[in-house]
């Protein structure tokens, strides 16, 4: 009888349970459409013909595939060098990545691996400056730039933000938990503390590095304000994706379709990355709100 | 003699050792600590200083020590120009803040909740709601200002076809800041909904088991179970969203350029979009531009700290 009774309580639990799955299911299914919605819609346009978008702006089936919109994004470079544009943005995002991650972990290997005098101190000031507000940075770090002569210099875009807390912050908190004793063992062999490094924690701290290298990667590639005030004056040529496009949507003359096809040109790779990263990504904005 | 010797070498031996041990944290310190203090601390400092002088950044000996002139004529001086600049622009700031901060909390935390039941594709609807996140502001606005158009914008037109006059979106307010509004949810509601979504996996299930047990329903124990749960990440998101509001720059600066005009203001032209301009470019104000910069940031340090001593005391 109570046996009975237990499976029918475990019975209910799951209706239960599976009720919640199917009512949040059925909450989030128009609230995602409609989110999507813009993107899906830009995607389709840009393979619209330009009598089809007058004629049929809502509609989301082309009524005739087009590729020339791409075709002109491509080849028409004197304009608007789309392509050019997407270099810049990866060579910059990539090398700003790597000096990140490098600068990043040989300061979180000091301050989560090594033993000196005031180590504790100098990490809570160091993450305390995270609530200085940049704004107070901006005019000065012009000024600075001015004077280095890196106005115009994807140098300004790379260096100046290396050492960025949020990564140290994500880096430490991972060698903290790698085990003590495997670091011990190889002093004991007499290992210096770069081999230790190089040799124990890297090869263990891959994921680390991914996570951090996402966040410096895709704040990189979306940085806005810094590149304008950096690039914005500069020759076409040199400026990254972002900047390029608002100058795009800025002009006077643009083209909606072609411009429209550029921001998908440029959504494009980093939805990629990230659908392919999701896991990591999501871990690494988890971890950053799970600090107290 | 020998034994000494030996001694010796190795009290030496151990000296250097000693002092290797202590360069050794140094270096690895280093390359961190010389891009911070130059691109982190240095700036901050510089910044206040400049805010004192009227700066010129061009030709050094146009520049002259100001004392508060540039925080007086911001802050008091009604004839200058920038006075109006920075009260108007604060005041535009602050209302971006007042809107958009609930909204990005309570949507989250909303949104975190539906995911937090384990939805059948849950990975898809996390994946959905979080992408826009990844892409960069001018995408963003390329795609958002062709649906916001008032002729030949994918909304009004959706709106003329089933027989609504649509707004005028981008050059008229409230429309603007509305317009705003909606594409800086898009963009930017991922992240929170991420951050309550990973605080609420950790709540243990036997206190809903409890609740419902009590008779309560799912709204009740959402209120009294998950929120104050995860309320170590409410904190905190109110906090970052905070500071991310007050440096809203690229939605007004692309979306409605700081327009419309009404009665002689900017509407949507936000501090920062001031800052940026008179702080940089041909007839640049780098002294004012910074004391403006100082009186923002002192005003987002003041909100902070106003908003942890509440929330502390609610912990209470």
């Amino acid at each position: 009888m109570t046996e009975v009774c237990a499976d029918k309580s475990v019975k209910k639990r799951k209706f239960r349970l599976q009720k919640g799955r199917v009512i949040s299911m059925a909450i989030l299914i128009p609230i995602t459409v409609l989110w999507l919605l813009p993107l899906v819609w830009g995607f389709v346009t840009s393979f619209k013909t330009d009598a089809d978008i007058d004629a049929h702006l809502l509609s989301f089936i082309p009524r005739e595939i087009t590729f020339s919109r791409y075709a002109r994004l491509f080849a028409e470079s004197e304009q608007f060098p789309v392509l050019m544009w997407l270099w810049n943005s990866i060579y910059t995002a990539a090398l700003y990545t790597i000096l990140h991650l490098v600068v990043v972990s040989l300061a979180a290997y000091a301050f989560g691996m090594l033993r000196f005098k005031g180590r504790d101190v100098l990490f809570t000031c160091v993450l305390a400056t995270m609530m200085i507000p940049s704004v107070i940075n901006l005019v000065p770090m012009y000024n600075m730039m001015v004077s280095f002569n890196w106005v115009g210099s994807p140098l300004a875009l790379i260096v100046p933000g290396a050492a960025g807390v949020f990564g140290l912050f994500l880096m430490r908190q991972f060698f903290l938990g790698i085990p003590k004793s495997l670091v011990e063992a190889a002093e004991v062999e007499g290992a210096g503390q770069l081999t230790v490094f190089l040799r124990i924690v890297l090869p263990l701290s891959s994921s680390a590095f991914m996570v951090a290298g996402l966040f410096a990667f895709l704040g990189n590639w979306n940085d806005y304000m810094w590149p304008q005030i950096i690039m914005g004056a500069e020759d076409m040529i040199m400026m990254t994706l972002p900047v390029g496009l608002s100058l795009m949507q800025g002009s006077y003359n643009y083209d909606l379709g072609l411009t429209m096809t550029a921001a998908i040109t440029s959504a494009i790779p980093v939805l990629i990355l990230f659908m392919l990263t999701q896991e990591k990504v999501i871990e690494g904005i988890a971890t950053s709100g799970m600090k107290d | 003699m020998k034994q000494t010797c030996a001694v010796k070498e190795a009290v030496k031996g151990s000296r250097s050792l000693r002092l290797k041990k202590a360069l050794v944290p140094i270096a690895f310190l280093l390359p961190f600590g010389i891009i911070f203090c130059m691109f982190v601390i240095f700036p901050f400092v510089f910044g206040i200083a400049i805010s004192f002088f009227n700066w010129n950044m061009f030709d050094a000996s146009r520049t002259s020590f100001a004392g508060f002139a540039n925080y007086i004529k911001i802050l008091f001086n009604s004839e200058s120009i920038y006075f109006s600049y920075f009260w108007n622009g604060l005041k535009n700031t602050l209302l971006f803040v007042a809107i958009s901060v609930p909204l990005l909390i309570v949507l989250p935390l909303l949104l975190a909740g539906l995911l937090d039941r384990k939805p059948y594709g849950f990975r898809f609807f996390r994946f959905a709601l979080f992408a826009p996140t990844v892409l960069s502001i001018s995408t963003v606005v390329i795609i958002w200002s062709w649906q916001f158009y008032t002729n030949g914008g994918v909304i009004n037109e959706f709106l003329k076809k089933v027989g609504i006059g649509g707004p005028n979106w981008l050059n008229a307010q409230p429309w603007a800041w509305i317009a705003i509004l909606i594409v800086t949810l898009w963009w930017t509601i991922g992240t929170n909904m991420v951050i309550f979504s990973a605080g609420m996996k950790n709540v243990d299930r036997s206190l809903y088991e409890a609740a419902r047990l009590d008779g309560a329903g799912a709204f009740r124990s959402f209120w009294h179970i998950t929120l104050p749960e995860i309320s170590n990440q409410i904190v905190l998101c109110l906090l970052m969203t905070m500071i991310a509001s007050f440096n809203i720059y690229g939605q007004p600066q692309l979306l409605t350029n700081g327009g419309p005009v009404i009665d002689g203001n900017f509407t949507t032209t936000v501090l920062m979009m001031r800052i940026r301009s008179i702080g940089m470019g041909a007839n640049a104000n780098p002294g004012v531009a910074s004391a403006m910069s100082v009186c923002m940031g002192i005003i987002m340090i003041a909100i902070s700290i106003v908003q942890n001593r509440l929330s502390k005391r609610k912990g209470d």
